[in-house]
């Protein structure tokens, strides 16, 4: 399957109105669906901007399967505030004809923008063969918080190929260039030095340009987990763990130490 | 090792393979470039790599090892050979980037560059794993031999993209590498930089 979807959003000030943010597009494809939607959940930075674009994007199809060839494009106006999760964890499979399937996912955070990107866990069962690649371009002032996680396999399950490329340039310098290799013909994906034959693993950016003459302090999250101040104004929480809850209770630690207190802005009845 | 993933040498040999094929691979292609760029003159680029280094090192413990050990080489290449290109490369470069230097000052090809960076990933923890663990240095260094090949293999890797755009080259990441090199940052008593 082929697919190709597109979020956009702009701050826009009607005149006599309170300046708010619009999302311009919003265009989907199966199996992409984007959907607007209330907050999901405790989310950073959106507690004073009460008008943060909300999107959901949703599987319209199982997979992503091989063969399939998806791509995904954000643009995050300048000043706006862009606020993108998923419904449900991801499952790669294998395809019909042993194909690679791939997500291409490109954002744009435009000047004083800001994104919080909270994806759900991307499962690698057996034998499949996939590939992501995420580039990310921040322009003057914009915010960032973008994380990613990983299971090696279902329940008892050893996992398919699975390669993960995170690109994330700040103003057009490099600030986080990192590539992923797991599973059957990635030499030594299992040793001490990528995984250590533990089952989940992820990571946590965050780039705030407030930190630009304080830099946050590294911070050890337990034994596989730490909070790791980068190059710049950002800084990766990054976790090896055991199971999928242990890897997101190191990464919202990380969280918590790197954002203003996450506020949980739920209407009453969606608990 | 303290955290028990590398205990007798089959587990080091996988830890070595893991390691050659990440972040040594990573080394060496930008040794490789920077050996390159400083063979056909391109100084500028020396500057590129190093901010491209830095994006591919997560872990400032780490970052700032590999500058500590670019800052050591950078000085006793001064004093070997003068050039150029020793002002251009700042205070405390990346060690590939003064390895890659290095073998360009001194006459050898990119691909001799590579294989010494891919070398220095694999022999440096090879040996302190006999000095804390105790193995068997006969058995360690034939574990070494048996890498032989895999490095050959990422050092010609590294020369065909020797010319490649930095922003390219391998970016290979060793989450648990970061994180034991954070730990270790953290103990009162330091046995290795690296």
């Amino acid at each position: 399957m082929r697919a190709a979807a597109a979020l956009a959003t702009e701050r826009v000030a009607p005149p006599g109105g309170a300046a708010r943010n619009r999302v311009s597009t919003l265009r989907s494809q199966a199996p992409l669906m984007l959907r607007l939607t209330h907050p999901k959940g405790p989310e950073p930075w959106t507690a004073h901007d009460p008008s943060a674009a909300r999107v959901c994007l949703t599987a319209g199809a199982a997979g992503p399967i091989g063969g399939d060839q998806l791509t995904l494009t954000v643009d995050v106006g300048a000043g706006s505030t862009l606020v993108l999760r998923e419904v449900s964890a991801s499952l790669l499979l294998p395809g019909p004809h042993g194909e690679q399937s791939a997500l291409s996912t490109s954002v744009r955070v435009g000047a004083g923008a800001t994104l919080v990107w909270l994806p759900e866990p991307v499962i690698a069962a057996r034998g499949c063969d996939h590939r992501t690649d995420v580039s990310v371009e921040l322009g003057p002032g914009a915010r960032l918080v973008l994380r990613e996680e990983l299971l090696l396999g279902r329940h008892a399950e050893q996992p398919g190929a699975v390669t993960q490329q995170l690109h994330v340039r700040v103003e057009g310098r490099p600030l986080l260039n990192q590539h992923l290799a797991v599973g059957p013909g990635a030499t030594g994906w299992d040793s001490a030095a990528v995984t250590g034959g533990r089952r989940a693993l992820g990571s946590l950016v965050v780039v705030d340009p407030g930190w630009a003459d304080r830099p946050p302090q590294p911070v050890l999250l337990g034994d596989t987990a730490a909070v790791l101040p980068l190059a710049g104004p950002a800084a990766l929480v990054s976790a090896v763990a055991a199971d999928a809850l242990a890897l997101r209770g190191c990464l919202d630690a990380g969280l918590a130490l790197l954002t203003t207190p996450a506020e949980d802005r739920r209407p009453p009845d969606a608990s | 090792m303290a955290a028990g993933g590398v205990h007798d040498v089959a587990s080091l040999e996988d830890f070595l393979r893991g390691r050659a094929a990440t972040s040594g691979t990573v080394a060496a292609a930008f040794a490789a470039a920077a050996c390159a760029s400083l063979t056909r003159g391109d100084l500028a680029a020396l500057g590129a790599l190093d901010a491209e280094l830095d994006a591919r090192t997560p872990s400032p413990a780490l970052r700032a090892t590999s500058r500590k050990l670019g800052r050591q080489l950078l000085r006793g290449m001064r004093v070997i050979r003068s050039h150029p290109c020793w002002d251009q490369l700042g205070a405390g470069p990346h060690h590939p980037v003064v390895l890659g230097a290095a073998c360009a000052v001194s006459g050898l090809p990119p691909r001799a560059a590579a294989l010494a960076a891919v070398h220095d990933a694999v022999a440096g923890p090879a040996t302190a794993a006999v000095r804390l663990l105790g193995l068997d240095p006969f058995a360690t260094h034939a574990a070494l031999a048996r890498l032989g090949p895999l490095l050959d293999e990422v050092a010609a890797d590294a020369d065909r993209h020797a010319a490649a755009d930095p922003a390219d080259l391998p970016a290979s990441s060793t989450p648990l590498l970061d994180l034991a090199a954070q730990q270790h940052a953290t103990w009162e008593v330091r046995l290795f930089a690296s």
